[in-house]
């Protein structure tokens, strides 16, 4: 046995994209972002993420390129540091140390060496008043530096890196907090306060939410908590300043931001409309609407062709200048309360869960990706505070995943309760899930628990579904043939069964679907699920049955029962027993579905245990103390692809199958046993990135080159044929690449050079054992244009590209003819060795 | 990024009867024809030959109808008594009815007397047809035996006197011309052939038998007695096929549509059921007024007539579609222009550019985008009077964005009125009820401190009430039948109820036990 490794909790998914303003590259073609303790550089063409860039150990708060360097990136964190990145390798180069924590960080252009941050009056967690000031960067080469020389700048401002900006070449600063507008000029050393009344009759409300500075003139612009946004000028006069009022948002201003020339204002807010202002005039605006949800940042790349938006679902948008969406960076999706639960797609195995709202988000645990959002509610989503909208409440597929049901609810004070049940069945063809059924009201209160019946994929029963509502009764609903002409199937009601009038729990179907529990109250009602009988009930009194589910495979007899008071009950079915019971404040249990063990998650006082045992045995195998801090909500096993080995034998129970759990909090945690280094090994994204930018046709022409010599070279490894030099590495492919197009000669000209450079040399060719079969039309084929030849690389599959960089680039005329024929040859014989 | 998502009007299941094939073919006749006539109508029979007409029996008298007309263009009254099962012969030239006094008349149907007489029975013949040869007919009477007559001669051929109850009914063969079924209360069906002395097959009905059939094929037979219809296989020598049981009286007529697809069976609980002739269910029924003695079908189904104890003789056409076709049609582009280009197959050269799919949006939707929440109320209003589930779901969608209020208020006396002209019309419907009950109670807080200034507006409030009112009594009425009902149930499920009882207790009693072994 392997050294005992310790179980450790990682957290997957990542943490919020959303945390801080992005950044572009110089070029555009990065966009950095802060993402936890993390920096992710993500590729602007392709979404993928190209580089994280790791070293912090607090939340990242701000990051900034270098403005003498554009390939370097300043990042500050609350664990009281800035770091300096080389973002394009992912190396770290410097850090330094401040010592205070820092909430945002700020960069000039021309000021070298110094940096302006943010931090606390106090250093203390409690302070609540926070100042900026500049931090000189010591230039030493040592790679851990000490900056200690702070100078204080503006005193008792706003905390969030939006409340501050800085002005025209750095020449003053603008600040907001609460009601006022601070403005500091840096060479006369004057700070100008503009107050606003706070509330008008006309019911406005004037606080500030951002502001930002444009790039070119004396002109700072504001958001307001109304919706209003206010530009200032004229503002070195502290009384004969101006302002001129644009307003659209009906709500909050979460951003504003100037673009590189200055000539528009970008907005934002809950609306999620990013909102486009020309000149600064009020009726000049462009508009994109539906952008998912509220809008928290917005960040201008520095060449000016992109504006990027991040969200609070934990998205980017990226978004061209002519406001024509071009990417979304999409994480697992937090926006909401996770009312669903986590649910396993049996299809792909993907995690299903709440996502946008209205929707239900299918996400890739292995690729840490979402793979789509299928939308459930179908309703246009307004975006305002204080709506009660359509929530999207509970999910179950069934065992195959052909069948997706869902129940969606509408709850008002003064309307009463909107509910609707939607089966979904996977179309095949279109590889989605389309609506077959909507059912309205499907119970008269609440919908506590939903669950299909499990059945083999060889026995022909109808599919079974169950709903419990908190209106005492639980629901069948098969899938029935409606009319008697047409083969359509529809799902509708069969049975309705219910105990006392007590409101339903929850349901559970035993593994081979013969029996039913539903739980009403403090009682276990076992079903026949042939004839809908009642068998028997259980009862552990005093106490509400919170959890309910069947042991599986060898342990499928027994039942177990979790009550809100605190206890953990299995019962028998054979003997109608109590078999054991424990006290234990189960929160979320969970049944392993390719094995016998049963996960069950504890809340004690402040922290979550996790207990795994089989049914029949009451003494769980593997104990977790202090899995979170917070409360888990949701917990799902999901079936691996390949087994793991796992060590330990302690830990046997991951083998097959791992643990994901959702806390309060939605963060999504799971169980390693690898060591934090062997789980962060590099993999080979750069190679993925290379390999997903998009097809040109010159890498048609040429990247196919490079995998078949990489495929040969694997092939023929014992051979003496080397490669030598990549053919791009000629100098006629250089100067075809490498010059602009309009200074080229004609391309007919061209060819030739680049054709010759292509072709093989003779003595490399003898080695090929050159048959004999010549083709007639080689006359023919020089008149072709050379595109021709060209496209006939690519058609040839087996190229002998081997020998293609040693080509000597002069070649007699006798001899390029012959090396066309013998290109235009068939050389699948090449690939059959 | 993703799309306006226009409002989803929601579908509401189609109570009642599934709409077939069947229920489309059989409603699709004109408002019934209602012809008094001077008693309880007997027998009604078409005419086999174009136009055909049909003659009535009722009471004294025979009636023939033509087929639009409303008046008899004939009228046979030279009975003493109740005449009975007026036939016409397959040519439409002749008509033979018995009578109460036991006579069976031939009647030219240009003439006024009749041509023949054929004295024999002793007590009221019901029944009189033709042989399909035309020579002869058949007729049974009250005094149990059933008669073939030679037309010409008017003298008995045969006499049978095999039942021993009144024969009240039969039919003949189309097929031979010797064969006929005659139906009796002695509760049996008699086949005869006219060349054999005995009948050659009996089936027992079980009741009186009031009607029998035979199918054009001959190899069925069908007979109506009592609340049944029995179907029974003449050629497995009178085997019992099905036995229908949908009428809760007695079935007094049985008919057979033109195609043979259908049978229909008139009775006296005032229902006509159309039964398919493969299944033998039930796929249509008609409602009348009053009990039924006779149906007919015309040939082609054009006409049902059915003949009721009070004396009404109903008559309904079939509606005909043609006529619509012929109104002029207002010139369109031709369906080539729509489809132009559409079955080009692109070649491997040819860049391919797809069309954007244009989405149209409804008005109100375009509205309810724009947020023009008090234009798209009206739109709705407006214009989908007939379509009250849009609008609605409009409501529905404004409450979601929580501005129905806003729709709602800021209304002038007309576009107030149309508003609580819908309310009127549908607020008391189950599936609007929940959404229009929550607009009703906006509307009135709205517009309570203008209660008095227009009359209109002030007479649609008060019919509002009444409506509402005279809702809550219908369902309080609905409850106190329910708990009735409940109080049924439960006498009727008590048993079961107290065997779950004791499992409950098992269950309690047995799970500290455990627990304390535990």
């Amino acid at each position: 046995m392997v050294a005992h490794q310790p179980l450790r909790v990682v957290r997957c998914g990542g943490s919020k994209l959303s945390g801080a303003r992005a950044a572009f590259s110089a070029d555009a073609k990065y966009l950095l972002c802060t993402s936890g303790d993390y920096v992710k550089v993500y590729s602007t063409a392709t979404e993928e993420c190209v580089h994280i860039l790791q070293g912090h150990t607090n939340l990242v708060t701000g990051i900034q390129l270098n403005p003498q360097n554009h390939m370097q990136l300043y990042s500050c964190s609350l664990d009281g540091t800035i770091k300096l990145w080389d973002f394009t390798d992912g190396i770290l180069i410097k850090t330094f140390v401040v010592g205070y924590k820092l909430f945002a960080l700020y960069m000039l252009a021309d000021s070298e060496g110094s940096v302006f941050i943010i931090i606390p009056k106090k250093n203390e967690d409690a302070s609540d008043s926070f100042q900026l000031v500049s931090v000189k960067l010591p230039k030493t080469p040592d790679q851990e530096v000490e900056a200690k020389d702070l100078s204080l700048i503006l005193d008792d401002i706003g905390r969030s890196p939006k409340c501050t900006a800085f002005g025209r070449e750095g020449e003053y600063v603008a600040s907001v907090r609460g009601l006022h507008l601070l403005v500091h000029f840096f060479k006369k050393k004057k700070t100008n306060r503009f107050p606003l009344s706070g509330t008008s009759r006309k019911g406005a409300n004037n606080y500030f939410t951002c502001v930002a500075c444009h790039p070119k003139e004396d002109c700072i612009a504001s958001g307001h908590k109304d919706g209003k946004i206010r530009l200032w000028r004229n503002f070195n006069h502290k009384r004969e300043y101006t302002f001129s009022t644009l307003h659209w948002h009906h709500d909050v201003v979460m951003d504003v931001a100037f673009s590189v020339e200055g000539n528009s204002l970008l907005s934002g807010g809950v609306e999620s409309v990013l909102v486009q202002w020309r000149d600064g005039s009020d009726c000049k605006k462009e508009f994109l609407p539906r952008l998912g949800s509220t809008i928290e940042h917005i960040s201008v790349s520095p060449d000016g062709t992109f504006y990027c938006t991040s969200h609070t679902d934990n998205k980017i948008t990226i978004v061209h200048s002519n406001l024509r969406v071009s990417a979304v960076i999409q994480g697992l999706v937090k926006g909401s309360d996770v009312k669903t639960g986590l649910v396993v797609d049996p299809r792909t195995k993907a995690l299903v869960l709440n996502g946008k709202p209205g929707h239900l988000q299918f996400y890739c645990l292995q690729t840490d990706k979402q793979l789509y959002n299928l939308d459930i509610v179908q309703q246009e989503y307004i975006h305002q505070v204080g709506l009660h909208q359509t929530e999207l409440v509970k999910a179950a597929f069934n065992t195959q995943g052909s069948w997706l049901a869902t129940v969606e609810q509408r709850e008002d004070k003064e309307i009463e309760l909107e509910l609707q049940m939607k089966l979904w069945n996977y179309d095949e063809q279109t590889q989605s899930f389309t609506l077959n059924t909507r059912i309205n009201m499907p119970h008269e209160a609440h919908i506590t628990a939903l669950c299909f019946r499990d059945t083999d994929e060889l026995e022909d029963a109808t599919p079974t579904l169950v709903t419990a509502g908190k209106d005492g009764r639980f629901k069948v609903w098969m899938l029935v043939n409606d009319s008697a002409e047409k083969p359509s199937m529809s799902w509708s009601c069969g049975f309705v069964g219910s105990y006392h009038n007590y409101p339903a729990n929850s349901c559970c179907f035993s593994e081979d679907g013969s029996l039913l529990a539903v739980s009403f109250e403090e009682t276990v009602t076992v079903w026949d699920s042939d004839t809908w009988d009642l068998k028997c009930t259980f009862c552990h009194p005093p106490g509400k049955i919170r959890n309910l589910c069947f042991g599986r495979l060898s342990c499928s007899k027994y039942l177990l029962g979790t009550t809100d008071n605190g206890f953990l009950c299995c019962w028998n079915l054979l003997s109608c027993a109590l078999e054991w019971s424990t006290q234990l404040n189960v929160i979320v249990l969970q049944p392993d579905p390719l094995s016998e063990n049963i996960a069950a998650v504890s809340q004690l006082l402040d922290h979550s245990d996790l207990f795994v045992f089989k049914p029949n045995e009451p003494r769980p195998f593997c104990i977790q103390r202090n899995v979170c801090r917070e409360r888990v909500q949701w917990a799902v096993f999901i079936p691996r692809d390949v087994p793991e080995s796992v060590g330990s034998e302690k830990h046997q129970w991951l083998n097959r199958s791992q643990l994901y759990m959702l806390t309060e909090t939605q963060d999504l945690l799971t169980f390693s046993t690898k060591s934090p280094e062997e789980r962060l090994t590099p993999s080979s994204k750069q190679l993925a990135v290379e390999e997903s930018l998009p097809v040109t046709p010159f890498y048609l022409l040429l990247g196919k080159h490079r995998r078949q010599q990489q495929s040969k070279e694997n092939a023929e490894l014992g051979t003496a044929v080397i490669q030598s030099q990549l053919p791009q590495d000629s100098p006629e492919i250089k100067e075809l690449l490498h010059t602009p197009a309009h200074v080229l000669p004609s391309a007919s000209f061209l060819c030739s050079i680049f054709i010759n450079s292509l072709l093989i040399s003779k003595e490399n060719k003898s080695s090929g054992d050159v048959v004999d079969e010549v083709e007639m039309d080689s006359e023919k084929a020089e008149d072709e244009s050379d595109e021709d030849v060209e496209l006939s690389e690519m058609e040839q599959d087996t190229n002998p590209t081997e020998f293609l960089g040693e080509i000597a680039p002069k070649l007699s005329k006798a001899q390029e003819k012959e090396l066309r024929k013998i290109r235009r040859m068939d050389y699948s014989w090449v690939a059959a060795l | 990024m993703a799309s306006y998502k226009p409002v989803v009007v929601q579908s509401f299941p189609k109570l009642g009867e599934k709409i077939t094939q069947d229920t489309l073919y059989w409603k699709s006749y004109k408002t019934p024809v209602q012809i008094k006539e001077f008693g309880a109508v007997t027998k009604i029979d078409f005419s086999p030959i174009p136009p055909h007409n049909y003659a009535v029996t009722a009471s004294s008298r025979i009636h023939i109808y033509g087929r639009y007309s409303q008046e008899p263009i004939k009228t046979f009254s030279r009975f003493k008594d109740a005449a009975y099962c007026a036939t016409y012969r397959d040519d439409g030239k002749l008509l033979v009815a018995g009578s109460e006094e036991g006579v069976v008349r031939l009647f030219d149907i240009i003439g006024r007397a009749a041509l023949r007489q054929y004295d024999g029975h002793t007590k009221p013949v019901h029944v009189a047809d033709f042989l399909s040869d035309k020579y002869r007919i058949f007729s049974a009477a009250d005094d149990y035996t059933s008669k073939l007559w030679d037309i010409p001669t008017a003298t008995a051929i045969v006499s049978y006197s095999e039942h021993t109850d009144y024969v009240r009914c039969g039919c003949i063969s189309k097929l031979n011309t010797d064969v006929f079924v005659t139906g009796s209360y002695d509760h049996t069906v008699k086949v005869f052939d006219a060349r054999r002395e005995k009948s050659v097959m009996t089936v027992e009905h079980g009741q009186p038998v009031e009607s029998v059939l035979l199918f054009p094929s001959g190899g069925l037979l069908v007979s109506a007695g009592g609340r049944y219809v029995k179907v029974w296989d003449v050629l497995k020598g009178g085997q019992l096929l099905v036995s229908l049981k949908n009428h809760h009286k007695t079935v007094t007529c049985l008919c057979l549509n033109s195609s043979g697809q259908r049978l229909l069976s008139g009775s006296l609980d005032r229902h006509v059921k159309i039964y398919s002739t493969t299944s033998y269910k039930v796929v249509h029924s008609f409602n009348y007024a009053a009990s039924i003695l006779s149906l007919a079908l015309a040939p082609e189904d054009e006409t049902i007539v059915v003949g009721m104890t009070n004396g009404v003789l109903n008559v309904r056409h079939r509606k005909h579609e043609k006529s619509k076709e012929c109104l002029p049609k207002k010139k369109q582009p031709a369906y080539r222009t729509f489809v132009k280009g559409r079955s080009y197959m692109p070649k491997q050269e040819d860049f391919f550019v797809s069309k954007p799919v244009k989405s149209h949006l409804k008005k109100y939707d375009k509205l309810l985008k724009s947020f023009q929440v008090s234009k798209a109320l009206d739109v709705v209003l407006q214009a989908h009077n007939r379509t009250p589930e849009i609008t609605v779901a409009v409501m529905q969608e404004l409450t979601r964005r929580g501005t129905l209020a806003n729709a709602l208020a800021g209304r002038d006396e007309a576009q107030l009125s149309v508003l609580m002209a819908f309310l009127i019309r549908y607020v008391v419907e189950p599936r609007f009820a929940p959404m229009l009950i929550k607009v009703a109670e906006m509307i009135i807080d709205i517009y309570l401190p203008v209660v008095g200034q227009s009359t209109v507006i002030d007479k649609q409030f008060l019919k509002l009430q009444e409506i509402v009112e005279k809702e809550i009594d219908y369902q309080a009425e609905l409850l106190e039948v329910l708990g009735m009902m409940d109080a049924l149930f439960a006498t009727m499920t008590r048993k079961k109820a107290t065997s779950l009882e004791e499992n409950k207790t098992n269950g309690i009693l047995r799970s500290p036990e455990q627990d304390m072994n535990n």
